[in-house]
Order: C-alpha cells, then structure tokens, then sequence
C-alpha cells in the first residue's frame, strides 16, 4: 500500500494525539498524601489520580499564610485516548500549583490545553477534573482539615456515580 | 509510514479488475436503463447480465435478484417491505443482527408490529430451537444475519430456514458480510430473503441486492418510475451493479483459494493473540468467518488500542463504540454475555485479499507491546 502521512484519529486534535502516546506522569505514587478515583457510568472510564502535599509554613509569623503546594501527581486511567489525554494534561495542569489553585482549574481548562475536544469527549475534561477533586478531598479529609463547602458538595456528586463504577469493576478491582 | 489495512469488513478496496469492468460507465455507457434507444438498451444489456452473474453465485433465478444501493436499503426493504406487505403481525430477529436490522425492527415496532429479539450462547450463536419457539400464528418473518460482522459467529440458517419453511414464515438473512466469502445456496439453505453487498467484496460502493424467492409479497418503500419490478424505483446505478457483478465473479473463480490462504492466517494470528496474558476470543472457535479475528484483552480499552495501533500503521476496528457517536459498548458483544467494560476493550481485525503474513507478523510485533503499554496507563493490573 502507498506511503502517507498518518492522519489517525481526525476526531482528535494534535495535541490530544501528541499527549496520548506520550503521556506525562502515568503511575502510582506510594504513599499519597490524597488520591481521587472516579469513573464515568456511560463510558466506563476509570480515573485515579494520586497527590503528594508539600507544606509550605508563612514567609514569617504574620506575613502571608501557610501555603500547601502539589509537589507531585500521577495518574491511572483505563479509557479511550480522550480519558488519558485529558488525566496527562491535568497532571501538567496542577503539578507545582497550591490546593488553593488547583481547586480553580475547571474543564474548560483541560480542554483548552488539548487545543479541544470532540463534544461527545467533553465528559473526559469532567473526570479530569473529578478526580483533582476527590484527591484533594481525600487530601483534607486524611489530614482531617476543614473541607470547604463547594469541594463538600462536589465531592457528594461524584461519590453516587463512583459507587455505580466501583460496583461495575469490583472484580478487576482487588 | 507504511500502512497495513486489516479492516476488511469495514469495506474492501476495489479490486483493480473491477475498476477496470467499471470504467466505461461513467462517460461511455452512461445510458439508462429505462430508455428505448441504443444507449438506454447497452445498459439494459449489462444490468440483466451483472443479474444473471449475481443470481448464480446464490443459485437462484435472476428474476429473483432486486438492485439496491446497499446493504442497509436491502435489510430496510426485506423487514419494512414484508410488515408493510401483510399490514400487521410479528418479526422475530437476533440479539446480534446490524444496526439497519435492529433499527428497522425498532421502526416496525412503533408502527404496530410486534418483535420478538432471540439471544444468542455465549459464542454468538442462534439456537434455531428457540426460533421455533418464538414462531407463533402472528408471526410474519424470520430475520438471522448469516454471519456476525463483528465477532464473525456464522448462524445455522439452514436449520433456521427449514423451520421458518415447515412454519410457513417468510426467512430473511442479512450476508453482506458472509456473501462472497463463504457458499451460500439459497434454495438448499431455504432463504426466502437474501441481502447482500458489493463493497464487501471488493466491489464499489453504491450498490447491493436483495434476494427474493420468487412468488413472495414485499412492499416497495421507494416509489417512481418502476424499476427493478416496480419495488425500487430509481435509475439503476449501472456502472456500480457491473463491478459488483465483477467483483462476484472473482470470488467464484477464486474464493476457494483465498479462502484457504485467509484461514490459515486467521489461525495463526487468532493462536499467537491468545498467547498474550488476559486475552480472549470473542466469537465462536471454529465456526467462523474466514477472515475475521475478534479478540479483548483484559484492562485494555477498545479505542485507546485502535489509535495506538493507527499511530503504527495498523488499520483495525473496536467493539467498543467509544469512538463512535455512542458511547456504549457493542450489543452484539454484550449479546454474547461480556460486561460492558469486556466489550470495550476488542478489537476486530478482518483480513483480506491483500493480506500477507508479512502484515500478519508485524501485527504480532506491534501488538503485545501496546497492550503492555496501556495496561501500564490503566489502574487494573
């Protein structure tokens, strides 16, 4: 057959592609300060994202306020090229950046990065973005910190379709 | 990047004899059909012999033989032209027929008519019992794809046929993917209604047939000028009918051949594939379409596999429809009993005339270290 430039996966942008095939910070993280898990019940993609706390005191008494920076995350997704891109991106995303600021990226965010999405994906950026929540929930609630209202709430609308996932993989899931 | 297509039930590109067979229809013999003259006869002419050729790949009278422009309209026209020809009763269909089957099925259950899904063992397969079962006194048509296009099971239809005959009811198998490929007889395998399509076989795109004994009632859905005995009115696509007249004929001539060749690299890719851990075949072991090869690998998903194949020059497809404008998982897949995230994680590769065991062996190279790569990725280990 002729020779042709590959043109794979016209749904996807470069930079989906380019991310895809090599994505950035993929594994576990022993010992994480938080980790996220969710899934998508449509779909059936899975998302775990790990996240390693450092904390940083104030600059001095009464000057600014402690700071608590993602020194480190990874992921483990099980999805299609979408669900991976968009867990590489959100790594890229929040490594380096406080909770305070990682609570701020939204979907919106992980789709711009990509350079966007197909419509029918979007729901990926979601999950992104689910999974920081929850492990930065786990994060709170491990550290037994006051969890701020707007992550209680989110977290309380993942969780019911986490318990539909968890059910569906219980047996992969060991 | 070379590329290796390995999605021949897709759709095959064109054999270059066809092509060749096709050439004169565009400017030359352009006449149609329908017209007295010179011109509209010469068509005429090659319409009637393309027919005859297509009748007798299936032992059956060309008279018999209704040109349509795919397999979709066909299916369309054998479900939607039986209900329509006896006004009410009730259609039996498989769990695993296409989505022109299953939608129509779905259409004719708006409209007043009853259907009735036979499930399939895990391999894919109808038991014809249960058929016989299901028939009762409002029962109109039998509808059995003769062999699955994606899992590539091939059904008992003429076991399915005999009963559908002793019971009086109309028997319509969907072969667009089994035609062309592996001996149909209808008469031996007592098929009322046969659909079948060109690009399948190495033909164009643009046209199919419908098989109708002779002496059955449809109803036309498409109304005009009276073509093809008045149940598909249109000007018939001439050029495209030559070609699949053409690509037929080679099959004939050489399907046998092929076939061995196709077989003999089926096994050999279906055999080293299972050497990977967690993988599994999807579809029945032996009795199965010569070129098809429909395997999951556990924590692997079906579109991930796909790109990452594409990214190597590999051409294949998914049983997962990720990548498609759903986002469920195949129902023939979930038909055959797998959960949802088993579905998603096949791959369909479909082999064909240009095949080599070259192809093969790269496929082979590629392949296990992908899967390794995405299980790398995933949180199932």
């Amino acid at each position: 057959m002729k020779t042709k430039n590959n043109t794979c996966g016209g749904l996807y942008t470069k930079k989906v592609l380019e991310t895809f095939k090599n994505p950035h910070n993929y594994g576990k993280i022993k010992n994480a300060d938080g980790i996220g898990k969710v899934g998508n019940i449509v779909c059936g993609d899975v998302m775990w994202l790990y996240i390693k706390v450092e904390r940083k005191p104030a600059f001095a008494k009464g000057f600014g306020e402690a700071r608590e920076i993602i020194k480190n995350i990874k992921f483990e997704t099980f999805g299609c090229v979408a669900a991976i891109s968009t867990s590489s991106i959100i790594t890229d995303l929040v490594k380096g950046k406080t909770i305070k600021e990682a609570l701020k990226i939204t979907k919106d965010n992980v789709i711009e990065s990509l350079g966007g999405l197909p419509k029918i994906k979007y729901h990926c950026s979601v999950l992104a973005v689910d999974a920081l929540v929850e492990a930065i929930y786990d994060y709170f609630l491990k550290n037994k910190k006051l969890i701020p209202a707007d992550v209680e709430k989110k977290h309380n609308i993942i969780q019911k379709s986490k318990d539909i996932i968890e059910k569906r993989y219980e047996k992969w899931n060991k | 990047m070379k590329r290796i297509y390995l999605d021949y039930a897709a759709t095959t590109p064109v054999d270059p004899r066809v092509s060749k067979t096709m050439e004169p229809f565009l400017s030359e013999n352009f006449g149609n059909t329908m017209s007295l003259h010179s011109f509209g006869q010469e068509a005429k002419i090659v319409l009637e012999e393309s027919r005859e050729k297509l009748a007798g790949v299936i032992n059956a009278n060309p008279n018999e033989i209704i040109f349509t422009s795919s397999a979709t309209e066909s299916n369309n026209l054998a479900l939607k032209g039986s209900a329509l020809a006896s006004k009410k009763g009730h259609i039996i269909i498989s769990s695993i027929e296409h989505h022109c089957v299953v939608e129509s099925a779905k259409w004719l259950a708006k409209n007043g008519f009853e259907i009735t899904e036979i499930s399939v063992d895990k391999f894919g397969k109808v038991n014809p019992e249960d058929i016989k079962k299901a028939i009762t006194e409002k029962t109109i048509l039998v509808s059995v794809i003769h062999a699955s296009n994606e899992i590539g099971t091939i059904q008992p239809i003429t076991e399915i046929g005999k009963i559908c005959k002793e019971k009086n009811v109309l028997f319509h198998t969907d072969a667009s993917q089994s035609f062309g490929k592996i001996l149909i007889d209808v008469k031996k395998m007592n098929i009322d209604l046969l659909t079948a399509s060109s690009h399948k076989i190495y033909g164009p795109k643009g046209a199919g047939l419908l098989y109708i004994r002779e002496g059955i009632n449809i109803a036309p859905l498409l109304h005009g000028g009276g073509q093809e005995n008045g149940l598909r009115s249109s000007t018939v696509n001439v050029g495209a009918i030559a070609g699949f007249a053409a690509a037929a004929e080679i099959y004939k001539k050489e399907g046998k051949k092929e076939n061995q060749k196709l077989i003999k690299l089926r096994d050999k890719l279906i055999k080293e594939l299972l050497k990977i851990k967690g993988s599994h075949l999807n579809g029945d072991p032996k009795k199965r379409l010569p070129n098809n090869v429909n395997v999951r690998f556990d924590f692997v998903e079906g579109e991930s596999l796909v790109i990452q194949l594409d990214m190597h020059g590999i051409a294949c497809s998914t049983g997962s429809a990720c990548s498609s404008a759903t986002l469920e998982p195949s129902h023939v897949l979930l038909a055959t009993g797998l959960k949802p995230e088993q579905a998603h994680g096949s791959l369909r590769i479909t082999l064909g005339r240009w095949t080599t065991e070259k192809d093969i062996n790269y496929l082979l190279k590629v392949l296990p270290k992908i899967v390794k790569k995405i299980r790398e990725i995933s949180p199932f280990k």
